[in-house]
């Protein structure tokens, strides 16, 4: 909607203005990519420069085998999309069953799941760490994934939706002998394909990007995930920036994609959120 | 009287639901009961306790509290905390509508500015702190060497006491003021055009319309805004790992920073849940401001 009028004048102002914010938002990106494409021996120039004399591929090659870089991405790929897999099919369940059904403690429950997410992780991460420890899923996908398995603000999220949904499909699938499954499955999933897809867009990006939790979840090297694969990476080896920097487009790019793709729904999911990563 | 209420009672589906739906909640409910509700009460209790990797843990009473009260490093924690939320809370949100405000114009490439504005939101913290450690290493970075252009000489940001701090609210501006953003975009549209048509029959001037519009009618998106930023502030952690762990001499050492650093470098960890029960009051106080601010039903 437009809401104001401008002149001329004002609108090239404006114009202007944004572009040199869109330069500022956009330039530690054009660095990386510039950086990545360049020769090792060109990155550290005096005076430096942003583009590349001579463009070459060279560290997205040696990336492979320099670091397991590989292995992080498999990792990041299998702990972020496992995350999100288990996270919508459980939380769909919690918020079909409170936004439809009916039983004894359902308040009691639903202010627990809101205590739930009120509470920050780094207040119980040291606790965790030690539970995880003590059953032996330091270093394992189980102990990245199952204390990820659900999460309270997509079970908020859904039963606000499925609460949205009109009832009299399920009264007379009810009257025709469906049963609760069935609705779940095959009236209430069916009607919920967006915010599902919104859901599922928040889950993998916020567990794509996450750094503490793969942080102190995994200690040896073949469990880390691109973030924290690569930030340990720097500290250690500080000198091999292009390769670096092609490690970094690289963990970037999944989501940078699906993002420009699909720019609704990541709008919409981190919005909806209130929280940030 | 409650005769006038009329609540439609709806059949229950049958009884048998009643024993499902703790089916549909059982896997949910055990996460949350193991990972959640369990460790915040084991690390309520472990506070009063001796507890870390070596011994087995002893009650000690108060003594962490009182150690914590009287830990100068924890209060250039906090300190530090408070710092970086009010470098970047109050500029980050006055840019954030700002942009939200121009972007509501009609100007060409708004869809181009928003999706560029919110870039850096959908990037990995943790990366995108690689890159920035870079920028501000003046022999890589190329943002020294622009300045010198111009006369001004610029350090190495990150290594210096007195900048590492602003260095690292710059990157978490620039991360996050498209978030905000498109939060008060979404506020914007909310605004009836026709308070806007009023005024302008009245003979207000845009800015007057700003002033006595646009403000007071985003007042809630703003406490909601605001808020959220603080909540998130004091819970920063990825940048600061990244680009400066900390240092140079605790300058940039905030409350999550702290509590890493008992429980996974030193491993006293019932002194760093202690530090995290702190965190978890302030950030409940201010959970709570904030539903009373905004007065938002919890359904």
């Amino acid at each position: 909607m437009v809401v104001q009028d401008s002149n001329r004048v004002e609108r090239i102002a404006l114009f202007t203005v944004l572009v040199i914010v869109s330069i500022f938002m956009l330039f530690p990106f054009v660095w990386m990519l510039c950086t990545s494409l360049k020769p090792e021996a060109d990155v550290v120039t005096w005076p430096p420069r942003l583009f590349p004399r001579r463009i070459t591929f060279e560290a997205y090659k040696t990336i492979w085998h320099q670091i397991p870089f590989l292995r992080f991405f498999l990792n990041t790929i299998v702990f972020a999309g496992g995350v999100t897999l288990s996270s919508l099919i459980f939380d769909s369940f919690s918020a079909y069953a409170f936004a439809r059904l009916d039983f004894p403690g359902k308040n009691a429950l639903f202010t627990l799941i809101l205590i739930t997410l009120m509470v920050p992780f780094h207040v119980v991460m040291i606790p965790v760490f030690s539970l995880l420890h003590k059953l032996d899923w330091i270093n394992t996908y189980a102990g990245l994934m199952i204390p990820r398995a659900s999460s309270a603000f997509g079970i908020f999220f859904l039963r606000q939706f499925f609460r949205g949904i009109p009832r009299e499909l399920e009264d007379a699938a009810f009257v025709d002998g469906a049963n609760v499954w069935w609705i779940y499955s095959k009236i209430i999933l069916p009607l919920s394909k967006p915010a599902l897809a919104t859901l599922a867009v928040f889950h993998f990006m916020f567990n794509w990007n996450d750094f503490l939790w793969p942080l102190i979840v995994t200690t040896s090297v073949n469990m880390r995930t691109l973030p924290t694969g690569l930030a340990l990476f720097m500290g250690k080896h500080v000198v091999e920036y292009a390769i670096l920097m092609a490690g970094v487009v690289l963990a970037l790019l999944p989501v940078t994609i699906a993002y420009l793709s699909a720019q609704q729904h990541f709008v919409r999911g981190i919005a909806l959120t209130g929280l940030k990563g | 009287m409650f005769i006038g209420k009329i609540r439609r009672k709806r059949q229950p589906i049958a009884r048998y639901n009643q024993q499902i739906a703790y089916l549909f909640l059982f896997p949910s409910l055990a996460v949350f009961i193991v990972f959640i509700i369990y460790p915040i009460g084991f690390s309520l209790w472990s506070t009063f306790t001796n507890w870390n990797l070596i011994q087995s843990a002893k009650y000690v009473g108060w003594a962490n509290y009182i150690r914590l009260c009287n830990d100068e490093r924890f209060w250039n924690a906090v300190y530090n905390t408070i710092v970086y939320t009010i470098g970047v809370v109050p500029v980050g949100t006055a840019l954030s509508l700002l942009l939200a405000v121009a972007l509501n114009q009609n100007i060409k490439g708004t869809k181009f500015f928003r999706t560029v504005i919110f870039l850096p939101v959908v990037a990995s913290t943790a990366i995108i702190a690689i890159v920035w450690t870079f920028l501000f290493d003046p022999q890589i970075g190329l943002f020294g060497y622009y300045l010198s252009k111009i006369g001004i000489t610029m350090g190495a940001w990150l290594r210096e006491p007195d900048r590492a701090m602003l260095a690292i609210i710059i990157v978490s501006i620039w991360k996050n003021v498209g978030f905000n953003m498109v939060i008060f975009l979404a506020g914007l549209q909310g605004i009836p055009y026709s308070l806007y048509e009023a005024a302008r029959v009245d003979g207000a001037n845009r800015l007057q319309m700003f002033r006595y519009i646009t403000l007071p009618q985003l007042r809630p998106t703003t406490v909601f805004v605001v808020v959220m930023s603080v909540l998130s502030s004091f819970q920063v952690f990825d940048q600061i790992y990244v680009m400066t762990r900390g240092g140079p001499l605790y300058r940039t050492e905030t409350l999550v920073q702290y509590i890493y650093h008992h429980g996974f470098t030193t491993f006293q960890m019932s002194y760093g849940a202690t530090v995290a029960m702190f965190l978890l009051v302030v950030i409940l106080a201010l959970t709570i401001l904030q539903l009373r601010l905004f007065d938002r039903p919890v359904d």
